[in-house]
């Protein structure tokens, strides 16, 4: 098999997809990362300076490298964007595919004794689908951050981390299962890490990096123990082997739970899972993270909060429904329990965070809220069983929320641009200490002198912007409204309708979970659209509130080109996207768009076994209307509160007085924030500093190894002593008597001979009678 | 044994000169009577000699040791005056060389009476022999080829030396 | 005549009363002098022998006459050190020179 036949072969194809832009990364880290290296005051660092790098030179990229990294990231994503259009292409070619057939291959990963573990690449509809929609939102802005960042001083780095981003999202996109799926899980939780802590250097953005990192992980941890406890039940991880199987699902249906009994092993599995996306996805409770986010740079937030992570954890739980329902049937009203949570949390977030949307100012904190808000819609029509509707609300949603967001990076681009003409204008630098109307960016500055800190991102700061921004309004607008669900011409309609309908047919048989959905949703829907108009009144209509807003644009060139062009491109599928899922029983649209059949419906609904696929819907009149009153409505209340008679400068926002007060608990997201940090991290750094560092790595390590130190101590002290007595004793001692005798005897050599003779008469005096003796004087003396 | 005839009562009295005077030696302080007690001594071993039948050893006993050797002292004396009569004349160690030198005589004396050195060991009862010889058998004896004229032209090679040697050593430098 | 033990008692104890000279006496002379006499013993211990024993063999008398040599050489000699030692130091008391004391 040569390299052709094995390119060509749409089985091997999807392999070849995350490894474009996981090549750029490394590519860019290891070779286009150049950087020159200037004082860290200069002008060029100016965003990221710090009292640390007090007479430190810092890098900044050099124009070589910020080249050479675009050049690369953009050629990685754009690879894997055109590989996907070959699968893509190939995919819709073929009839039924995922009934039966589907692309993929895979490789024997792991032998673990009895079994191998196969790692592979699969390509069923709903990648299908998902590959329609990841690698075109990347690039898209892959080509956004070109302009977004051009002024950072850390671009190459920005590239690097967000193709690996892609990467990791690609990869989770085709994997074949549930631990490749994870890997690039994990993967995109570390980019998320270093994405929104990008701008490391300010406090706030590496504490929500940090906030982000754990609050996932605790999610992930749960999920990690579900996916082993479903290897453990059916020692294989891969979704056609267990999602695609009449027989793995009955059976893990019916087996009970290890732990809370009342479960079966479906359901226990499920929950953990679900719990991950909960904590991926931002739900309640674990949704804490995603406002916080917004600290990384805008892109990072159109990523992240649309196009991949928390696309990610929906498209998890898309992908894993036949386990969840797997015992229950929700289209005939009976829901198991992973179905019943994510119908409950999903409902609840969605309606959570869309009244704290309501009294948000930070234009990034209101889409971020409203991501939030979206994602609960998913999770909540995968609750009630519909399948198609949540993916399909996924794909739009993607695309109209990476939409607002580079939008609104644009916005605050534009106004950072007004800033620094309002500086520049005054002809005062940054020494001026008198001046109120002085302003700084928001990235950082640390000039202590100056005065009030101005928000370019604060909605009540802008005003106006449709005059001097006129793409970005254009394309806001129309993200906003799909966003909203404005009938009939926007993707995001469509998308919501289909979820309200299948929840409507729920209610109409007398479904508790399904009647919940549907008022919950409606209710959210309804202040969806009024945040929205809301956010593009205060942001763009009327007159600019300040200096800055009135300067704002986004200038000319290929920044601004290369910021403005997403934007249209994703307006243009934020508006079409949605026409290919138009009910055909829907009157006019559905002859037009769907003759025979709802091609989205068709197309996805193949992913599951025939038994788990929900039916054609009905066309009812009753979820059409609810869509129309409320997009209607809450569009027609923002703009009688913002667009009639917009906000003037100082003037406050009307919620203030409409909420009385529910404003500042809304406004501070019910004050979660703190209590978490009360009940979970305050007693965290507690236990870490008192018990771990004091107690245990202070007393106890460090006792052992001080005892080991002291037992060595006394050893060596021991040792000294028995060398000062033995070797010191003994060998000092023995020539110090040896000394002492010689000295002693040397008396004898007095230098006179009268006393050796004496000696030597004495001394033969004893010879002879030891003689005599011995010859036995004694005997003889007495006789003989 | 002991009969009381003309040759005993000469051995008692040659003896009683001989340790007389040998105490008398070691006894006096004045050197002079030292000397003169050590002339009595030698005359009683030359009357022992006379006794013993060797006439020509108590001739030189006399004209030697006394002749030559005493006066020689008596000389030595003279030369060394000054300091004769001042010191004490025993050294710290009198007594303990008193006990060795009684020790001694009476490890002498129990060697030659009683049969220590075996039952052949002594010859203490041992009577006089009756062979007699003359001055002209020693005289034979010391310049026959076959007995001792090499140890007579020995000595005679070592008085040249002593003298020679004695002269040298006491010969005043300053001249 | 008297047993040969007399004789020899007589010598052993001019020996020893020589020797007791020779070991207490401070003055030089003085101890030349024990000297003497120990050799005066020998020689008397010696004819008492030879004229008791075997007076045949002229080996003793000629033993004797060979220590009167040695005892007249020795005198001789040891006088004149002791005057040439009285001249360096001007004393005659042994335990003066004591140069070999360590």
């Amino acid at each position: 098999m040569n390299v052709n036949d094995l390119v060509s072969n749409v089985n091997f194809l999807p392999w070849l997809i995350p490894v474009g832009p996981l090549l750029a990364f490394f590519v860019i880290t290891l070779v286009t990362n150049r950087a020159k290296m200037v004082v860290a005051t200069s002008s060029e660092y100016a965003d990221h300076n710090h009292p640390g790098y007090m007479g430190l030179r810092v890098p900044v990229s050099s124009v070589s490298g910020r080249i050479l990294s675009i050049t690369v990231g953009l050629s990685g994503i754009i690879a894997a964007w055109l590989i996907s259009l070959t699968v893509v292409g190939q995919a819709l070619a073929v009839e039924h595919l995922g009934e039966s057939e589907v692309f993929g291959s895979t490789i024997p990963w792991m032998v673990t004794g009895i079994s191998t573990f196969n790692m592979g690449v699969l390509v069923d509809p709903l990648t299908t689908i998902m590959l329609i929609m990841v690698p075109l939102a990347c690039t898209m802005i892959f080509i956004y951050a070109i302009g977004y960042m051009a002024a950072d001083a850390r671009q190459a780095r920005f590239f690097a981390l967000i193709s690996l981003f892609a990467g990791a999202m690609l990869t989770l996109v085709v994997a074949d299962n549930l631990l490749l799926l994870f890997v690039g899980w994990e993967v995109m939780g570390l980019c998320s890490y270093l994405l929104i802590g990008f701008w490391f250097e300010k406090e706030s953005a590496y504490k929500a990096a940090i906030k982000a990192f754990t609050t996932t992980r605790v999610a992930d941890v749960i999920m990690m123990l579900g996916i082993v406890y479903l290897y453990m039940m059916t020692g294989t991880l891969s979704f056609r082997d267990i999602l695609h199987n009449e027989v793995m699902l009955s059976v893990l249906a019916n087996t009970p739970a290890v732990l809370f009994g009342g479960l079966s092993a479906a359901s226990l599995i499920g929950i953990f899972l679900i719990i991950g996306t909960i904590g991926k996805s931002a739900q309640f409770p674990l949704h804490v993270w995603l406002p916080d986010a917004m600290e990384g740079p805008t892109p990072v937030s159109a990523m992240i909060h649309a196009a991949a992570m928390v696309s990610a954890g929906v498209y998890a739980i898309i992908r894993m429904y036949p386990l969840f329902e797997a015992g229950g049937n929700p289209h005939h009203g009976l829901l198991t329990p992973p179905l019943m949570l994510m119908a409950v949390v999903g409902s609840f977030t969605a309606l959570f965070a869309a009244t704290i949307a309501v009294a948000q100012n930070d234009v990034k904190k209101v889409l971020a809220y409203s991501t939030i808000s979206q994602l609960g819609f998913m999770m909540a029509a995968l609750g009630i069983g519909a399948y198609i509707a949540a993916a399909f609300h996924l794909i739009t949603h993607a695309f109209f929320k990476a939409l607002l967001f580079m939008a609104s990076g644009s916005v605050i681009h534009g106004m950072e641009h007004g800033d620094h003409h309002v500086q520049h204008a005054h002809g005062h630098g940054h020494d001026d200490a008198a001046h109120d109307a002085h302003a700084h960016d928001d990235h950082g500055h640390d000039d202590a002198h100056h005065a009030p800190h101005f928000d370019p991102q604060d909605m009540l700061n802008m005003g106006g912007l449709r005059k001097t921004m006129p793409v970005t309004f254009i394309t806001f607008l129309i993200g906003g409204l799909s966003l909203a669900g404005f009938p009939l011409i926007t993707a995001g309609f469509w998308s919501k309708d289909e979820i309200l309908a299948d929840a409507w047919k729920g209610l109409t048989e007398g479904f508790g979970p399904h009647a919940l959905v549907f008022v919950l949703l409606a209710v959210s829907a309804f202040l969806t659209a009024f945040y929205t108009m809301r956010q593009i009144g205060l942001t763009f209509w009327g007159e600019a509130r300040t200096e800055q807003a009135k300067h704002a644009n986004l200038g000319q060139g290929i920044v601004s080109f290369t910021m403005t062009l997403p934007l249209v491109i994703l307006a243009f599928f934020a508006i079409f996207a949605g026409f290919v899922g138009v009910p055909p029983t829907f009157p006019i649209f559905g002859s037009i768009f769907s003759p025979s059949e709802n091609p989205f419906f068709e197309f996805v609904k193949n992913t599951l076994l025939s038994e788990q696929q929900p039916g054609e819907l009905t066309f009812a009149w009753f979820p059409v209307l609810t869509s129309f009153t409320v997009a209607l409505g809450g569009l027609g209340l923002g703009y009688l509160m913002y667009w009639r008679k917009p906000l003037q400068a100082g003037e406050t926002d009307p919620m203030v007085k409409i909420l009385g007060g529910l404003y500042p608990i809304l406004k501070n997201k019910y004050y979660i924030d703190e209590v978490y940090v009360r009940v979970f991290v305050k007693p965290s750094q507690v236990f870490a500093s008192v018990v771990v560092v004091r107690f245990m790595d202070g007393r106890i390590i460090d006792g052992i190894l001080h005892g080991i130190a002291r037992v060595f101590i006394w050893i060596g002290d021991f040792l000294k002593l028995l060398n000062m007595w033995l070797i010191d004793g003994v060998g000092d001692g023995i020539p110090e008597y040896v000394a002492a005798f010689g000295a002693y005897f040397r008396r004898f050599q007095t230098g006179r001979v009268q006393q050796y003779l004496l000696w030597v008469a004495i001394a033969a005096i004893l010879i002879a009678l030891v003689f005599a003796a011995s010859s036995g004087w004694l005997v003889q003396a007495s006789g003989g | 044994m002991f009969e009381l005839n003309a040759q005993s009562i000469a051995f008692i009295l040659f003896a009683l000169f001989s340790l007389g005077g040998a105490l008398g030696v070691v006894t006096t302080r004045n050197l002079i009577h030292a000397t003169l007690y050590l002339i009595l001594s030698l005359f009683g071993a030359a009357g022992f000699f006379v006794l013993l039948s060797a006439p020509f050893m108590a001739a030189v006993q006399v004209l030697v040791y006394i002749g030559a050797i005493a006066i020689l002292i008596v000389f030595a004396v003279m030369l060394t005056r000054s300091m004769t009569r001042l010191s004490d004349i025993y050294n710290s160690q009198w007594l303990l060389s008193a006990i060795v030198a009684g020790l001694l005589f009476v490890l002498l004396l129990v060697g030659v009476i009683l049969p220590v050195w075996g039952v052949n060991g002594t010859q203490a009862g041992r009577e006089v022999s009756s062979i007699v010889t003359t001055t002209v058998d020693l005289g034979k004896a010391l310049v026959d080829q076959n007995q001792y004229v090499l140890p007579f032209e020995v000595a005679s090679l070592l008085l040249t030396a002593a003298m020679i040697g004695a002269i040298v050593v006491a010969r005043d430098d300053k001249e | 005549m008297v047993p040969l033990w007399m004789f020899l008692a007589v010598a052993a104890g001019v020996f020893c009363i020589g020797a007791y000279g020779v070991l207490s006496r401070r003055n030089a002379v003085a101890i030349l002098m024990g000297v003497e006499l120990m050799l005066n013993a020998v020689n008397i211990n010696l004819i008492a022998f030879w004229r008791y024993v075997e007076p045949l063999n002229m080996a003793g008398q000629a033993f004797a006459a060979f220590v009167f040599v040695i005892a007249a050489a020795e005198a001789a000699v040891g006088l004149a050190i002791i005057i040439s030692v009285y001249r360096s130091r001007r004393s005659v008391i042994v335990e003066d020179v004591d140069m070999l004391k360590w």
